[in-house]
Order: structure tokens, then C-alpha cells, then sequence
């Protein structure tokens, strides 16, 4: 088990350093490997290429925890932070701040924009407790929608207000403009997905149900808000710095689910470093596919994260005969 | 069936008369009338208000736009009540399946095959023809996929087809960031939709394909209504239903290409439109809802666009504002669905 | 005559059907039982073309169901299905009517009115014939489809468990006049039972299945019998004489 996530820490290596040398930016290479590099390489992976890696990784990895502990207290596979409003009530909440204001700093946009998140997931939970059954499909369908309902309000005030292009920032996912300095609130994220690790078990539990988790004595609605809290923040950290990233986690969650089972205390780190590796790999893809110009990783996952989605969803056997 | 079946049963059915009908329809002409009223208001008050200058030139630019306008509504209704029907459902669709997107990556693909240059040269007409014969080819192998294979949930076709639209989203978007950016320029104003800018040099074509499936349409409007009580009761009623269903589709791919080419997607627009008629027709026979769907569509394009732009100085906030109203009455058919 | 020749159906490995060759001669009630899983659906659900079947073929009076079209076929078969979802809201009277369809094309003359009229007698609906289908109980809906298909003025009509979701009265009324469209209207009707006392009482022919296979098919005196419907059914059924009337006990 260690072996293996050594060799899956390895394999993210890999795909980091082959993100720290892809750019348009001249690399020098040699001069790297040698140690004589010349100052001009040294200030472009400093200031640049080191801090979108590391941004990536971040995000990655925390995407991923917050879909699997999304999916674990609403006991439901295909619920993550886009296909339950939460990201797009991160985005209503940021343009909020930008209307009202301004001039407040990251840190409190961010807190901003979770608090609407949270928001926007406790909606969604009201409205999936209404639901007679819980047919598996039903829950997700709700959240897409209810995040739709939630975009057109955006969409609608970001128009009026001539916000659309910031608006655009949030909604599409890219880490072409991430510098040295801007991007630090993901630490913020990863130290939270760092607190939820410690809860695992807590989290594993609850995705048993109500009663199970009552039975074992642990307070379930504690739980429930603890796990909300830190999946609202986590996503208001990444739509502030990045945007938003379709199904990312959703899909990684699956994954290492079907690899690794559902014990979280075993499958987070598995899944923290597969949303990592497949958002390196896919903003690397979205780099390379019409160097020079960069394809925004939100579109690059768009594609092949709602692909592998549908195989997800379409692959699925036997339970509709 | 044979195909003369077919045909001679579209002849017997084209002047449309009930199918044992007790129930006067008086109801539904007080509701047609009143619906078909609000929508000549509409396009009266698109044609004049707010006019100044040039009456002559005034109105024959609003003329070419209401007919842009009147068009898609048609097409968008049509194409809807049609799909709730050979889908056998009243949540889905052609949009919330994501065929409009469908369309847009099919648009966005000549652009990126054949260069921008290329296709400023060809005719617009012949290009629409082009990509709408590939979107029926396309969007026909997805739907006879989902919908004629095994029998899968309601929700997991729906949810699937919400994923689609966005992969359909995504890789035009992809597809447009692979382009020069002058290209660039051409294609990103297909993306929104916008009821202020109408295509005009499709007016024709698009008249034309309307008018079809329209004919088409009444010609099966009995037939319609047999499909609606479920594949295997259509069955044997002696219907040929996957062929009628593929003849369905068909239309209803043509009327989205319509819709999508001269305004752009519009995702909620016809379950906002098809939900409402359902509601006020009085019964659920296509005769009836039909009409209705066209005319609210109407009502909602052509006076929503006035009100907006003529009063209240807004232009493309109209699509914002369906978007709100479709998605929320989205939310409502699916809790109610759940309960059912 | 309806004649099944070596049908089969898979579902992935499992044949459901499992190579059928059965004659259904015209006229009076045949009553297909046997557990669950046994095909009986499937069967009928191949006859009346409702599935393709993978092997074999079935003529319904000579015309191929699967290369006949559809609405040749549909004047001489009705089928009903044992789950009626219907989309549009629709009154009795209105979904009788379209039993009518493959008549009147959507143009009813005055015979067609004449067999609406009729057909809701028939099922005694004069009551709820203006009502909304989704206003009526399991079992009041479940007649009206009958009624739709009596409607449909076929020579043969195919009901999948046309007793389920109705009370012991309505069931009974049900078997009863199903019986009458036999007898008076000369109608032939094949039916999927589950009640094998049912299909006993009323059937003239019954054909018991198991795992895809015809494995009795004569008169009721021939299947209830203990020694028989164990092989059917794999379980100890005992049989009660009541008069001449033959009842299986199973409930305990």
C-alpha cells in the first residue's frame, strides 16, 4: 500500500516537472540540469512556472476531497460541488463582492464566497430532502439544474453591471494567469482538505446514514456541517484563484472508489493525488494542443471530464436491466 | 408499414378532424383565440413601438426581425412538443439534451475543417443546408442510441443528456481556442444567443423548414397523439414506430438547427414553452398543444423582446431571464416528477 | 390459428424463450401460466410483435408478424400489456376511442362511435367515461385499457395479466366477461395468468411454462393435477375436488 502511493508520488513528479519545462517561455534546460542556469530561467520558474504547478496540484487534490466528502453525506455518487450549485453560488457570491465591494481583499472574497456556497449546498440539500425517493440519478439532475437557475442570476446582474468578463474568469477554469502571489489561498484549501483527512472516519461513517452514525454515538448534523463547511470553502478558494472545474472531482472520486473502496481514511490520499495528477495532466494537455496558445484546463476537462462522465453514468450495469 | 400506408394515412389524416370528439372545443378556441390575440398584440407593438424616423424603413427592418423572431418561436415549440412526445416525456428537451450545443460543435467544426476565409465565400444558405444535414445524421445516431436501444430511466437519459451538452459546449469551446484568432472572432458570437441579432440571409431557408415540418406535423397530428400513449400500445394500434419515431426526430433536428443558426442556443426556452401549453390547452392532443406551444412561444419572444428592448433598454437579457424562469419550472417538473 | 414455430429470445445468455413451437387454434380462452421468469410475457410479447423474437417465426392466420405491416396486423391483434404508462392526460372515452385508430385513421365514422359506445358498456365505465385516467383507481384503469383493446375489434386479443391490480370482485367480473367475449363475440383471447385456479375455472386450454420452455399444454383437467404441477411450478400443490371442479391448494 505505501509502495504503491510512493510509485503514484513518483508518477505526480513526473507530471510536475514536465509542467515546470512546458511554456512558452524559453527554458533552459541544460543550464538547469548542469546548475549553471541563468537568472532568466531561475525568475520564470520562481515567479511562474513552480507556482502554477504547485496551484494545480492544490487544486487538484482538494477538488477531489471535497467531491468524495460531498459524496459520502449526500450518500450519492454523482454529487460534487459543480453538480450541486455550490460552485456557481461561489461565482454569484464573487460578483456580489465585485458590485458591493470592491475593494475587499482576497481573503475576505474568498470567506464571501463560501458563505454563498454553503448557501447554495444547503439549498440543495433542503430541496434533495423533499424528494420522496432517492433515486440515484434524480440528485445530481436537481443540483445541475439548481446550479443553472443560480448561473442565469449571475449572468443576468454580471450583464447589467459589465462584469461578464470577470464573470467568465470564475466560470472557466484556467491557470495560464497564476503568478507568484496570487495564488496562495490554495494552501488555504489544502490545509482544510489536510483538517477533513483527520475527520475521515467520521466522514466514512456518515456516508452509512443518519441512524447508523447516531447508533455509534457520533452527532450526525455536526458532521454534516463540518463536512459542508470545509467543501464550501475549499470551493470558494478555487473559483477565487482559478474557476471552476467541471466534474473533476466527481470522476476522480469514482475512480479510486472502484479501485480502492470507500474507506476514506484509505482512499483520500489515493484520491487527493489522482485529482491532482489528472488536472496536471489535463493543464498540460490544454498547453501543448495549440502551442503556443494555451486551451484553458476548465474547457480541456470540460471535454474529457463530462466524457468520462457519460461512461460513468452510461456504463453502468444491469440496474435498469 | 409499407409506404404507401404511410401516405395514404398522412392524406387521410390532413384535414384533421377529432377523433371521437364529445367535448366541444370551445374551451380550446377561447384559448387559442385569446393566445393568438396576445401574440398579434405582440408583433404589433415589436413593429411600432418606440419607432421614430422613417416609418418605411422602421418597419421593414422590424419585419425582417419579427420574421426571424416568429420563426424560431415556431421552430422551438414544434420541435419540443414533437420531441416530449417520441421521448415520452415531458422533462426532456431537444436542449435540456443538449442538441443545440450539438449543433453549435458542428458549426464550430466547418469553421475549424474548412477556415474562415472558405466559408465567408460559400453562400450561407448552402452552408446552413450542409451543417443541418450532418446535425440529423449526428444528432439521429445519439438519439436513436439513447432512446431506441434498451429501455434506460428517464433520469439517466436526462442526466446524460445535460452531460452532453456540455461536452458539446466544451468542445466547441476547444475547438474555437485551436482556431487563429480572427477565426476566433467569427465563431464566438454563435455561442449566446442573442434575439437582437437575427441571421436575416437564413430567413428564407429557414421559413421554408418551419413551413415543412409544420405540414408535416398536421399531417400526423392523429398519429401524434397515438405515439403518446407509449411505444407498445402505438404498436399495436399499428403504428410503425421506430419509423415514425426516426421521421420525428428528423424534423425535430432540422427545427433545432433552425432555431440554434439564427438566434444561437436557447436551453430552456421550449420546456418553459411546452410546459405552459400543456397547461392551458385543453386537452393534451396534439391538435391542441401544438398550436398553443407555437403561440405562447410567440407571445414570449416577440413581446418579451419588445418589452425589454423598447422599454426597459435591455437587448440580450432576454435568453438570461428564460434561462431563470425554464430552470426554475425545471426544478418543479423534476420534484414533482420524483413524487409521482 | 396463431402458430409459434421454434421461437426463442436471449437476453444475453439466458434464453427467455427457449425455442416454443406452439398452434393456437382460433377461438375460446388459452390461459399461459408458470413461475416467474418462465417467458410467458416474452411469448406474448413476440406474438404480438411487441419484440422481435431471435429465432423462429409466428403467423397470426397465415400473415408473418414480423414482415406483416403493422396496421394490417393491428385489425386482426390487440394486445395489452401488463404496465400502461400513458403520457397525455386522457379520459376514458377518449382512450377507448383510440382502439379505434387502426379503423378509422383518426376519422371516426359512426360505426366507430357505435364500438366505443359499446366496448364501454361492456366494462360497465358509462359511470367514468368523462373522467381523467390519472383520476381512477389501479383497477378502473386497468379496465378502460381492456375496454380499449376490446375496442380494437380484433379476432384475437392478448391480455399480460390483465388481473393484476384488481380486487377478488373485479377480478372475477374481469374473467367472467372475458369469458363472454369468447362465447358471444367469439373472440380469441390469450392470456398470461398468474391464478392458476383462474385460469382453470374459465380457460378451454391452458399452456404451462418454465424456463423459457412449453411444458403442459392442454385442458385444465390435464394440468391440475399434483404430479403435474410440481413439475410446473417445483413445489408440493395440492389438489382439491369440489364437484367436478378442481381447485390447487398451495397457501400453506
Amino acid at each position: 500500500m505505501i509502495g504503491r502511493l510512493a510509485l503514484a508520488l513518483v508518477g505526480l513528479a513526473v507530471l510536475a516537472s514536465a509542467s515546470l519545462v512546458v511554456g512558452v517561455g524559453d527554458l533552459d534546460l541544460r543550464g538547469l540540469v548542469t546548475g549553471g542556469a541563468d537568472a532568466e530561467t531561475l525568475r520564470l520558474l520562481a515567479v511562474s512556472r513552480i507556482p502554477r504547478t504547485v496551484a494545480v496540484i492544490l487544486a487538484g487534490a482538494s477538488m477531489g476531497i471535497a467531491a468524495v466528502i460531498m459524496q459520502m453525506l449526500f450518500r450519492n455518487r454523482f454529487v460534487e460541488p459543480t453538480t450541486s450549485g455550490g460552485a456557481e453560488a461561489a461565482s454569484l457570491g464573487l460578483l456580489a463582492v465585485a458590485l458591493l465591494a470592491p475593494d475587499l481583499p482576497v481573503m475576505g472574497k474568498m470567506l464571501v464566497a463560501a458563505l454563498f456556497s454553503l448557501a447554495g449546498t444547503a439549498l440543495f440539500l433542503l430541496l434533495v430532502d423533499r424528494l420522496p425517493v432517492r433515486s440515484t440519478l434524480i440528485v445530481p439532475l436537481l443540483g445541475i439544474m439548481l446550479g443553472k437557475v443560480i448561473e442565469a442570476v449571475t449572468t443576468f446582474f454580471a450583464y447589467r453591471y459589465d462584469l461578464l468578463q470577470s464573470l467568465a474568469a470564475w466560470t472557466n477554469g484556467d491557470f495560464s494567469g497564476v503568478l507568484r502571489g496570487r495564488y496562495e489561498l490554495l494552501w488555504v484549501a489544502a490545509a482544510l482538505t489536510a483538517l477533513a483527512y483527520l475527520a475521515a472516519d467520521r466522514f466514512t461513517v456518515a456516508g452509512l446514514g443518519e441512524s447508523f452514525t447516531t447508533n455509534l454515538g457520533l452527532n450526525y448534523r455536526r458532521i454534516v456541517t463540518l463536512g459542508l463547511a470545509v467543501v464550501s470553502l475549499v470551493t470558494a478558494a478555487t473559483v477565487v484563484t482559478v474557476g471552476t472545474v467541471p466534474f473533476l472531482g466527481l470522476i476522480v472520486a469514482n475512480l479510486v472508489s472502484m479501485l480502492a473502496g470507500d474507506n476514506l481514511r484509505r482512499s483520500m490520499p489515493w484520491i487527493a493525488l489522482a485529482g491532482a495528477a489528472f488536472l496536471l495532466a489535463s493543464d498540460i494537455l490544454g498547453r501543448l494542443v495549440r502551442f503556443p496558445y494555451e486551451v484553458p484546463v476548465g474547457t480541456v476537462v470540460g471535454v474529457v471530464g463530462s466524457g468520462i462522465f457519460l461512461v460513468l453514468l452510461l456504463g453502468r450495469r444491469a440496474r435498469f436491466g | 408499414m409499407s409506404s404507401e400506408a404511410v401516405s395514404s394515412w398522412c392524406f387521410s389524416l390532413a384535414d384533421g378532424r377529432a377523433l371521437a370528439d364529445e367535448r366541444t372545443p370551445r374551451r380550446t378556441r377561447i384559448v387559442l383565440g385569446t393566445l393568438g390575440a396576445a401574440a398579434a398584440l405582440s408583433a404589433a407593438a415589436f413593429m411600432t413601438v418606440g419607432a421614430r424616423g422613417d416609418w418605411a424603413f422602421v418597419l421593414a427592418f422590424r419585419a425582417e426581425k419579427l420574421a426571424g423572431l416568429v420563426l424560431v418561436a415556431a421552430a422551438v415549440a414544434i420541435a419540443t412538443v414533437l420531441f416530449q412526445t417520441i421521448a415520452e416525456n415531458r422533462i426532456l428537451t431537444p436542449a435540456v439534451m443538449g442538441f443545440d450545443s450539438l449543433y453549435l460543435a458542428i458549426q464550430t467544426g466547418a469553421v475549424h475543417f474548412l477556415g474562415s476565409r472558405a466559408l465567408v465565400a460559400l453562400d450561407p444558405r448552402l452552408r446552413f443546408v450542409v451543417e443541418t444535414a450532418a446535425m440529423v445524421a449526428l444528432s439521429g445516431l445519439l438519439f436513436r442510441w439513447l432512446f431506441l436501444g434498451r429501455r434506460r430511466s428517464i433520469h439517466l437519459v436526462v442526466l446524460a443528456g445535460l452531460v452532453f451538452g456540455l461536452f458539446f459546449r466544451s468542445l466547441s469551446s476547444m475547438v474555437q481556442r485551436m482556431l487563429d484568432p480572427n477565426e476566433f472572432a467569427v465563431v464566438q458570437d454563435m455561442m449566446f444567443a442573442s434575439f437582437n441579432k437575427v441571421d436575416t440571409d437564413l430567413l428564407a431557408v429557414a421559413a421554408a423548414a418551419v413551413a415543412g415540418s409544420g405540414i408535416v406535423c398536421l399531417r400526423l397530428v392523429h398519429a401524434l397523439d397515438v405515439l403518446a400513449l407509449g411505444r407498445d400500445l402505438s404498436v399495436n394500434l399499428g403504428v410503425d414506430h421506430r419509423r415514425l419515431v426516426t421521421a420525428l426526430f428528423a424534423v425535430v433536428a432540422i427545427l433545432v438547427s433552425v432555431s440554434t443558426a439564427l438566434v444561437g442556443p436557447i436551453t430552456f426556452f421550449g420546456l418553459l414553452v411546452a410546459s405552459l401549453a400543456y397547461q392551458v390547452a385543453g386537452s393534451d392532443r396534439h391538435r391542441e398543444t401544438l398550436p398553443a406551444a407555437i403561440l405562447i412561444a410567440i407571445v414570449a419572444l416577440v413581446g418579451g423582446q419588445t418589452v425589454l428592448e423598447r422599454v426597459f433598454g435591455l437587448d440580450t437579457a432576454l435568453s438570461v431571464i428564460v434561462d431563470f424562469a425554464g430552470g426554475l419550472a425545471f426544478l418543479v417538473l423534476l420534484l414533482r416528477s420524483a413524487r409521482a | 390459428m396463431i402458430e409459434i414455430d421454434s421461437v426463442t429470445k436471449r437476453y444475453g445468455e439466458t434464453a427467455v424463450v427457449d425455442d416454443v413451437s406452439l398452434a393456437l387454434p382460433a377461438g375460446g380462452i388459452t390461459a399461459i401460466v408458470g413461475p416467474n421468469g418462465a417467458g410467458k410475457s416474452t411469448l406474448l410479447s413476440i406474438v404480438a410483435r411487441l419484440a422481435p423474437a431471435d429465432a423462429g417465426r409466428v403467423r397470426v392466420d397465415g400473415l408473418d408478424v414480423a414482415s406483416t405491416p403493422g396496421a394490417v396486423l393491428a385489425k386482426r391483434l390487440a394486445m395489452l400489456r401488463q404496465e400502461n404508462q400513458v403520457l397525455a392526460r386522457l379520459t376514458v372515452r377518449e382512450l377507448v376511442a383510440f382502439g379505434r385508430y387502426p379503423h378509422s385513421r383518426g376519422r371516426p365514422t359512426a360505426e366507430d362511435e357505435r364500438h366505443v359506445a359499446n366496448s364501454i358498456a361492456y366494462l360497465g365505465l358509462e359511470p367514468l367515461q368523462e373522467r381523467f385516467l390519472d383520476e381512477l383507481s389501479g383497477g378502473q384503469r386497468q379496465r378502460a385499457f381492456v375496454a380499449m383493446v376490446l375496442c380494437q375489434d380484433t379476432d384475437y386479443v392478448l391480455l399480460d395479466e390483465p388481473l393484476n391490480s384488481l380486487d377478488m370482485k373485479h377480478a372475477a367480473a374481469m374473467m367472467r366477461l372475458l369469458r363472454r367475449a369468447a362465447d358471444e363475440l367469439g373472440k380469441s383471447i390469450v392470456l398470461v395468468l398468474h391464478d392458476i385456479n383462474f385460469a382453470a375455472a374459465y380457460a378451454d386450454r391452458i399452456v404451462a411454462m418454465r424456463d423459457g420452455r412449453v411444458v403442459f399444454d392442454g385442458p385444465p383437467e390435464g394440468l391440475m393435477r399434483e404430479d403435474v404441477l410440481e413439475s410446473v411450478y417445483d413445489m408440493r400443490i395440492r389438489v382439491e375436488a369440489i364437484g367436478d371442479w378442481r381447485l390447487a391448494v398451495y397457501y400453506r
